[in-house]
């Protein structure tokens, strides 16, 4: 509760927490939706914003509030398989590459190098034109969660860096502790919170290149995502015609989604890091 | 020749191996996929409803695995595969039919390189200077309001942004064109009325990139800044009574730099993404509209092309980069 309300006095926190809350709540009515968002002409088309649909309809006859709903659940599932699995890569070339050092590390390093390097948007890009009738949530995911994990891969790596020199892993070696051991039970505590904020780096960013392969096509489109709603407003001159609810309702779903996750992400780094803690709060915390 | 030893050899080796596991992935991934490239450019023109009978169909699996240079075993193709990059052939464009992929890119690149160049130079230097003497004041209140802009537009996506100034600034309030590289029909010149009309199209995607390219140098920029101020050098440059704009232009920008030099080294790849994407947003004549083109009509020769050369370009460009960094460190000092 006391972390809570050190957080909550970061104006930043505040906003993108009351954000979230609002996005996740809209999103999930989703569940009780009166409505599937993949039929097409179930009601009447091109319809602008009446009580009956709160943000009228597009020109394929689909709720447009309704279908935001699942976009933004859809979008966050792509964010969260990318997100976690690439934590899967993330931790453990971070956890090796720090602690064994050396060779491991050279090696290693040059692998996230080059991922880091290269223009990573147009492999996707490649990798996608190839599958993509087969581009479902999860797939979409997956593939960005290859691609999610090298910079992050090289900030926790520092950080292990700097824990392998600490008192206490000369401690836990010498009581026998295998390599195995010391990276989950004395590591992971003190890597956790960088792993949580640079997890939500990852989810925006895997939100962010959905939007764009989706506006070009890419992903599967009878998916209702932020993307995906996005290349059907604009595939039907949705901006010529003045139907601009239904292209603002993505455009401003995914700038409060983008804006949120950034905030949180930064005040939450920004308070685990004490340095900076100081410099925001003041002493006061340190009592 | 120490320099050449411990320095230059290591990185060049490292550029050439970053550029063969490049390139050979681009190569094998698509291998690996359950998917037929020839199988499916044959169903896509068929989905069209183009008919087709049996032997025409053996003709064509036959030429387009040629083409696609499917023919031998993978190591076959793989040996092949360099050596026409070597020769700088990436096979020949379906979306503009006999035109080979490396002419299409000639002619694109013109674009991309002078947007991303001009946008990333104006970035860079704006950001630090921005960054600098705003970290150095930092509780100054227009140090602080300038934070809170740079937090709200960091954040956003290249897409998302251009495509937010495109909808302000050429549907609401249409002061700029939209579309294209200079308005069509117009013979390219040395003359004021061509060059005027080509920056006039160039605005809006320069723009989207400056401001992204600006928020996210500011924001580096300062907090390596903010911890620069409690450095003992600039305190005790205080203390002696050189004034503070001296300490800020001479001490603290010129220090607060130099990791900036390697984050531009780094981040270069993503820089050019997103003029790729920038691109698409305004149909600006560069790669990335070609990218678009070539993902809209399939032309798989074509974007395998792009992504071979961006990645042999954006390389070469890091290289650089770290190459020069020692004219700018005067601590570094190979002999």
């Amino acid at each position: 509760m006391k972390v809570l309300r050190d957080l909550l006095r970061d104006y930043r926190f505040t906003a993108s927490f009351i954000i979230l809350c609002i996005l996740l709540a809209y999103s999930s009515l989703s569940f009780f939706s009166p409505i599937d968002p993949t039929v097409w002409v179930a009601i009447a088309r091109d319809q602008p914003p009446s009580s009956q649909h709160l943000l009228g309809t597009d020109s394929r006859g689909i709720d447009i509030f309704w279908s935001g709903a699942f976009a933004i659940r859809n979008s966050l599932i792509v964010a969260l398989v990318a997100g976690v699995v690439s934590r899967f890569i993330t931790i453990p070339v971070a956890m090796l590459a720090g602690y064994k050092g050396g060779m491991t590390d050279r090696v290693l390093m040059f692998i996230s190098d080059s991922f880091l390097v290269i223009p990573l948007f147009l492999i996707i890009v490649l990798l996608a034109v190839l599958i993509r009738e087969n581009l479902s949530l999860v797939t979409l995911g997956l593939l960005l969660a290859c691609f999610g994990w090298a910079w992050d891969a090289r900030v926790i790596r520092s950080e292990i860096l700097s824990l392998r020199e600490r008192g206490f892993t000369q401690t836990a070696i010498l009581s026998g502790s295998g390599t195995m051991q010391l990276a989950l039970k004395e590591y992971m505590p003190f890597v956790t919170p960088l792993v949580f904020a640079t997890l939500i780096n990852v989810m925006a960013w895997a939100i962010g290149l959905e939007i764009t392969l989706a506006i070009l096509g890419l992903i599967k489109l009878d998916i209702p995502t932020l993307g995906t709603m996005i290349f059907w407003a604009l595939s039907y001159q949705a901006i010529l015609l003045g139907r601009w609810y239904w292209l603002l309702t993505p455009v401003i779903l995914s700038v409060l989604l983008f804006i949120a996750l950034y905030w949180l992400s930064v005040s939450s780094s920004e308070y685990l890091d004490p340095r900076s803690r100081i410099q925001r709060v003041g002493q006061s915390l340190r009592a | 020749m120490l320099f050449i030893r411990r320095y230059l050899i290591p990185r060049l080796i490292q550029y050439v191996l970053v550029i063969f596991v490049g390139i050979t992935a681009v190569f094998f991934i698509p291998r690996l996929l359950p998917t037929d490239p020839v199988a499916r450019t044959i169903a896509e023109l068929r989905s069209r409803g183009s008919y087709l009978d049996p032997a025409s169909i053996d003709a064509m699996v036959a030429d387009l695995t040629e083409m696609y240079g499917l023919e031998g075993s993978s190591f076959d193709q793989y040996i092949a595969f360099w050596q026409r990059l070597f020769r700088g052939d990436f096979g020949v464009s379906f979306f503009q039919f006999p035109t080979p992929v490396i002419q299409l890119i000639k002619a694109a690149l013109p674009w991309t390189l002078g947007l991303l160049l001009v946008t990333t130079a104006i970035a860079w230097t704006a950001g630090i200077l921005l960054g600098g003497v705003a970290g150095y004041f930092n509780r100054q209140g227009w140090s602080r309001a300038l934070d809170v802009l740079a937090m709200v537009v960091r954040p956003m996506p290249y897409y998302v942004f251009a495509f937010i100034l495109l909808l302000l600034f050429g549907y609401i309030f249409p002061l700029f064109p939209v579309a294209g590289g200079a308005s069509i029909g117009r013979q390219p010149s040395f003359s004021w009325p061509y060059i005027s009309d080509v920056l006039r199209h160039a605005f809006l995607p320069a723009m989207s990139l400056i401001i992204l390219g600006v928020t996210a140098w500011f924001q580096t920029m300062k907090l390596v800044v903010q911890n620069l101020n409690a450095a003992d050098f600039v305190q005790y440059a205080r203390f002696g009574g050189i004034k503070e704009r001296r300490i800020v232009s001479r001490y603290v920008i010129r220090n607060g730099m130099l990791p900036q030099i390697t984050a531009l080294a780094l981040l270069i790849g993503q820089i050019f993404s997103g003029a790729l994407i920038t691109e698409i947003v305004f149909t600006y004549p560069g790669l990335g509209t070609l990218l678009y083109n070539a993902i809209m009509t399939g032309d798989y020769n074509l974007i395998m092309g792009i992504t071979v050369f961006s990645i042999v370009a954006i390389t070469t460009a890091i290289l650089v980069i770290d190459l020069l960094y020692p004219l700018f460190d005067p601590r570094i000092r190979y002999n």
